[in-house]
């Protein structure tokens, strides 16, 4: 029975989640330098309409058809064909299907723009589009259906994901590792310095991700029932605790940033996704906090090591969906989600287990095919914009457009 | 008759200070300009989301005023005493000879134009 309220949930849900990939462009092209702005935007807005299209032909048929063996999706609802305005009861008995194809649709658009952040400044912009058309088909199809599709494999085992820590942030972070690895760093990458061109604009982006992540994890309960309550809560309380973390960890060291506050809120909200639909308020607090801590570190760490991944995609979502991941394994409880299991702290070690088994199983996979795929891409096309391009900025240079007069 | 050109680089915040000051010497005209630039503070260090980065200009401004001869050290002074803090980064002065100054509405040149 479709349910009207569910339903208007759902379809609100997924607006905010599609904001939050133009929101994420701002975030990231604040970021950049004045003449990689529109690049940058154009990345993320890119996707948007790429994948929209990918989803309704292929992308939702390989990720949440009927299942091959555990891997992967089949080709039933090639086109949406059989996708419509009745249920699913298998993956939302009270909306229709539609609704939930669109919203997991969100999803597998934000995925990929957050890959984006690794390579700004130095993309071949029609490279790129192949390559994300590749990884949405090669590592977010399969990894959405083992994690979330009847019959995927991973959820089979009882792995806990309610609303994308593996699915979305480990396989973007990851994926974004290899990438940062085969493009390698911009041209005077800490030698020369790369000014962000206007913070206010990552500060907007950001919050605006916050506001589109209530769609993303509340509406992950697929209804407008106490789970979606639930998660709603627990998503804002976890970025207010890695904000406020990140504020004082930097204060500690010098000086409290807006970027920093911003930059901790996101990673808050990384981290709660998984564990979203499963944990208290209380938990929520301590797993934003830790992630965190871990991802502030991590930028740090990777800063020293030279790698350019430029955005930290992998500081912040590769380690906060890690972390994300593996905290569910402690702290979730069937007293909040019934449907979901008791984590180590409340008795049930096994689900601790079973979110690390998934962690290492999915970093393992994210990270050999998408290093495939950039490998391949690169060798066709190249990766890189020419550095002559570089130089120029590719706003004017690939876009033939600049962000200010 | 001749002139100079005052061209100072102060202190973005000092801009008001040094305004009045000239204003209550007599020196009305002067253009202002947004300019990058460093001495021998070099660049300064601004926080990044984790850790920090430098930025190797720093923004100031450069206030040109043209004046007689006569009144150049009188000028020169009044932005010297308003724009200076005693820290690192007060700017410079320099000091141009100025050959001739037309008054694009009217025509007049010299010290008729200033």
């Amino acid at each position: 029975m479709i349910n009207a309220g569910d339903t208007a949930w759902v379809l609100i849900s997924t607006a905010l989640v599609i904001m939050m990939t133009p929101a994420l462009g701002f975030f990231y092209a604040g970021m950049v330098r004045r003449k990689n702005i529109l690049s940058t935007l154009m990345l993320s807005v890119s996707i948007l309409a790429l994948i929209s299209v990918q989803w309704v032909l292929y992308g939702y048929s390989l990720s949440f058809g009927t299942d091959h063996a555990g891997l992967i999706g089949g080709l039933n609802w090639l086109g949406l064909n059989g996708v419509g305005q009745e249920a699913n009861a298998g993956y939302a008995a009270t909306i229709p299907h539609l609704a939930f194809m669109v919203f997991q649709l969100a999803f597998a658009v934000i995925t990929p723009a957050l890959i984006t952040g690794a390579f700004v400044e130095r993309i071949n912009f029609g490279s790129f589009l192949l390559y994300i058309l590749l990884w949405s088909t090669f590592v977010y199809a399969p990894v959405a259906h083992w994690v979330w599709g009847i019959g995927g494999w991973l959820r089979n085992i009882g792995a806990l994901d309610f609303a994308g820590g593996t699915v979305v942030h480990i396989t973007a972070g990851i994926s974004a590792l290899s990438m940062a690895m085969v493009i390698g760093k911009r041209k005077g990458y800490g030698k020369t310095p790369m000014e962000p061109s206007n913070i206010p604009l990552t500060v907007l982006g950001a919050f605006l991700l916050w506001f589109g992540w209530f769609g993303f994890n509340g509406g992950s309960a697929l209804a407008a029932n106490g789970l979606a309550v639930s998660a709603f809560v627990v998503t804002n309380t976890a970025a207010a605790s890695a904000a406020l973390a990140w504020m004082v960890v930097s204060w500690i060291h010098k000086r409290p940033s807006v970027l920093g506050l911003a930059t901790g809120a996101v990673v808050g909200l990384v981290a709660i996704t998984p564990a979203s639909g499963y944990v208290s308020p209380l938990s929520a607090i301590i797993i934003g906090a830790v992630a965190a801590i871990i991802s502030y570190y991590a930028i740090l760490i990777r800063t020293k090591s030279g790698l350019d991944d430029s955005l930290d995609v992998f500081a912040c979502h590769g380690m906060g969906g890690i972390v994300g991941a593996l905290a569910t394994g402690l702290f979730a409880e069937k007293a909040i989600n019934s449907a979901g299991a008791n984590g180590l702290f409340f008795g049930n070690p096994g689900q601790f287990g079973i979110q690390a088994f998934t962690v290492a199983v999915v970093v393992l996979f994210a990270f050999v095919v998408s290093f495939i795929l950039a490998k391949v891409v690169d060798a066709i096309f190249s990766l890189r914009a020419k550095e002559s391009e570089e130089n120029i900025g590719l706003d004017i240079a690939q876009h033939g457009e600049t962000a200010f007069s | 008759m001749s002139f100079k050109k005052i061209e100072a680089i102060i202190r973005s915040e000092k801009i008001e200070e040094v305004r009045i000051a000239l204003e209550e010497e007599g020196f009305v005209g002067m253009t202002v300009t947004e300019v990058k630039g460093r001495g021998t503070q070099k660049g300064i260090v601004l926080e990044w989301r984790a850790g920090e980065y430098r930025v190797e200009f720093l923004p100031k401004l450069k206030v040109e005023v043209i004046v007689d001869d006569f009144d150049c050290e009188r000028a020169i002074s009044a932005i010297e005493k308003s724009a200076r803090t005693g820290q690192q980064g007060d700017g410079k002065i320099f000091v141009y000879p100025v050959e001739n100054i037309i008054r694009v509405r009217t025509g007049e040149r010299g010290d008729k134009a200033i």
